[in-house]
């Protein structure tokens, strides 16, 4: 069933879930406005009416209970795929993801599976207020037991969520808000595999490593810079946990130089363990050491200078044009802004 | 005669009694059968010699903690012995003498506290959720089980076990709540021993009773004698039914008493005094049935020894199996986190195997 499609990444999941539903009779989607409204992002429109209030339902609004309930229900052979409305309203949700979603099957030395997806709209870039915005990956790959997933492509959203969802590990799935509405070109199959990276783009001189928000970004990052000369190879990590260490290390023992890129805050960020994992396998390929380029080590600014925060095209150029290419001396800039490895 | 069931959604002021202190029935409600009474004393004895055995085994470090549940074996074992086989069990790490009740191998309920893995039983085999240690995380996945009990039409119930401290902790009133929405058939039962750890209920809590927190959530909620097998069992057996029957989730708040510290670890002496425990001890559950039982010549000195000896050879076993030493495969530390390893955990598989060979040779 591939059928080249153009749709927006939103489009594409609320494909995924309607297939998943239609699959799988196990399958419930439930969370917080998810019914009737189809969600505050319309992931799930449509849903509840063509699959019905058993399969597709609204919850309280609590997200502990959402997760919490959800486990149970997994226990009892379902395969809930739950909604937190926004990045920092699944807090409350942490220690059951924590504690208890990531750790039960290890706990019960394996008789305890958790088919459960947590679906969570995260990070910036569409004038949200305070804790509409936040990059909260590195609170669930720090934790064992969680699967990590970040779709940066209408195409990957489909297939990503849909692997997700037939996964037998727990799921902890970012969708990258402000991509919700740009479209591409969907083929409807469900990735082979939850744990690979791809490249984007090929390239010769450095590879860009980034995952979710920041593929697009990545990638107009990629043309801008052949105007400067060089040639940027664009990984896009998909899996943020576990981390598909050959992709990443292929691509920069080719290119030699590797720049990480993410919204979230720099310090004990996603990009330091990108950087080190590099450092560790890659050294003797390097020609200049890791950097990264992060939001600053700041709450989410309000709306009118989250631009400010945010990484773009100009600051990504500004690392790689920092990559001791002609072996001088690169003067430090202030932290934050461009940090070494 | 009005069934509890049919009591409206407030809770009695005064708590549910059926057996007295002396023994003797004390309103006209009836009694559990015979059999059922004679049952509920049997596990009790066992469950208290169990008790007593594990907290022996802290003392020579077999265990590295217990926490008892003397005289709270009515809660324990009169709620276990209301559930049907299709039924679940949703314990606190206080709650081993229900899962010993429920059937689970009594030293897989102590795997736990032995150190040896997480958790000793399969959870499926008898329907017992995890032994759980954060505080009331375990009545939501009650609820999510009963649910889906409820979206699948099967017609089992989930029993969830919590403590009075339990209750104040956000998921308790989450769970609450869901159910009551949901109307699941889950029944939460608390066991007020009086303290989380040192907190007294004082401390804990505003309300008039820790049952009337269900009429908030429109969950139906009765307060009983804790200390009480008749009262417990018949409460905990006419929620059951009733949650099977459609009718929704029930809210029970047993007062009871833990008579023994929080944990072998724990000093009782810095936040009660010795005539509090000794007012309680003259409640005692099992004395209570004991008295019961033989002023109405259904207990008399041959069963009871014959039940004292079951319980003293279930102990001698326990005692037997838990004093071999236990040695975990290390291996195992990468078998469960996900359900294939990924490369980095075998990598690191790899590693700890080589270092261990390392050390033998
Ligand atoms: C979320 C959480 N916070 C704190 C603790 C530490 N703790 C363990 S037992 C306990 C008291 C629990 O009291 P209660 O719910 O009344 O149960 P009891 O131990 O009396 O059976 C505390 C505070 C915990 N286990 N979980």
């Amino acid at each position: 069933m591939t059928t080249d499609e153009r749709m927006s990444m939103a489009a594409a999941l609320n494909r995924a879930l309607a297939d998943a539903l239609e699959a799988d009779d196990r399958v419930l989607v439930f969370g917080e406005d998810v019914g009737p409204l189809g969600g505050v992002f319309r992931v799930t429109d449509g849903l509840a009416a063509r699959f019905g209030e058993r399969r597709v339902f609204d919850t309280p609004l609590a997200e502990s209970g959402i997760v919490g309930t959800a486990i149970g229900m997994a226990m009892n052979g379902l395969r809930p795929v739950v909604e937190m409305q926004f990045d920092a309203f699944a807090y409350p949700a942490f220690e059951q993801i924590t504690s208890h979603l990531a750790k039960l099957r290890n706990r019960t030395r394996g008789r305890v599976e958790l088919p459960v997806v947590i679906r969570i709209p995260y990070g910036g870039g569409i004038g949200g207020v305070e804790h509409h915005c936040d990059s909260s990956e590195v609170y669930y790959t720090h934790t064992p037991g969680l699967r990590v997933v970040s779709p940066g492509t209408p195409e990957d959203a489909y297939g990503l969520l849909r692997a997700a969802i037939d996964s037998p590990d727990p799921v902890v799935f970012l969708e990258p808000k402000r991509r919700y509405w740009a479209k591409d070109a969907v083929s409807l199959a469900p990735a082979d595999s939850l744990d690979r990276a791809v490249i984007r783009r090929p390239g010769r001189d450095v590879t860009l490593i980034a995952y979710g928000p920041m593929v697009a970004t990545a990638l107009e990052t990629a043309e801008a810079a052949t105007d400067e000369g060089w040639d940027v190879e664009v990984v896009d990590l998909r899996s943020l946990s576990p981390f598909d260490d050959a992709t990443v290390a292929g691509s920069v023992r080719r290119t030699g130089r590797a720049v990480v890129v993410h919204e979230a805050s720099g310090f004990c960020g996603y990009g330091a363990e990108v950087a080190a994992r590099i450092t560790e396998r890659c050294f003797h390929h390097l020609h200049a050491p890791v950097l990264r380029v992060t939001g600053f080590d700041i709450p989410y600014p309000p709306p009118k200078l989250e631009e400010h925060h945010l990484p773009g095209v100009d600051r990504i150029l500004d690392a790689i044009a920092r990559l001791q290419w002609d072996d001088e001396v690169v003067p430090a800039r202030p932290a934050g802004e461009v940090q070494h490895a | 005669m009005t069934t509890a069931r049919q009591r409206s959604l407030l809770p009695s002021d005064t708590p549910l009694t059926l057996l007295g202190t002396d023994g003797e029935p004390t309103t006209a409600e009836e009694l559990p059968a015979d059999e059922v009474l004679l049952e509920l004393h049997r596990r009790m004895v066992v469950g208290r010699r169990f008790d007593t055995q594990a907290t022996a085994l802290t003392k020579q470090g077999r265990l590295a903690v217990y926490p008892s549940s003397r005289g709270q074996e009515a809660c324990q074992v009169g709620a276990v012995l209301a559930l049907e086989e299709q039924d679940w069990l949703f314990p606190t790490y206080r709650d081993s003498v229900a899962l010993v009740s429920r059937g689970v191998d009594p030293v897989e309920t102590l795997t736990l506290l032995q150190g040896g893995w997480h958790l000793g039983y399969d959870p499926y085999e008898h329907r017992v959720g995890p032994q759980c240690t954060p505080l009331a995380t375990n009545t939501l996945h009650a609820v999510g089980m009963a649910r889906a009990a409820q979206l699948k039409g099967e017609d089992s119930v989930a029993l969830v076990l919590l403590g009075d401290g339990a209750t104040s902790e956000g998921d308790t009133h989450e769970a609450l709540n869901f159910a009551g929405v949901w109307q699941a058939p889950v029944v939460f039962l608390v066991q007020n021993n009086g303290y989380a750890i040192s907190v007294p209920m004082s401390k804990q809590n505003a309300a008039p009773s820790l049952a009337h927190k269900g009429i908030g959530y429109g969950v139906a909620s009765e307060l009983i004698d804790g200390n009480d097998p008749a009262a417990v069992h018949t409460t905990v057996r006419e929620a059951v039914a009733a949650a099977r029957a459609g009718a929704g989730p029930t809210l029970i708040e047993a007062l009871t008493y833990r008579v023994e510290a929080h944990t072998n670890a724990d000093d009782a002496n810095r936040y009660r005094d010795a005539d509090e425990v000794a007012a309680w001890l003259g409640k005692d559950p099992v004395d209570r049935l004991e008295r019961h039982l033989t002023s109405r010549g259904l207990l008399d000195d041959a069963r009871r020894a014959a039940v004292a000896e079951e319980a003293e050879a279930f102990a001698a076993s326990v005692r037997n199996r838990v004093n071999v030493d236990v040695e975990p495969d290390p291996a195992e530390l990468f078998t469960h986190v996900y359900a294939e390893p990924t490369a980095a955990l075998r990598e690191q598989a790899g590693l700890l195997a080589e270092e261990i060979a390392g050390a033998k040779s």
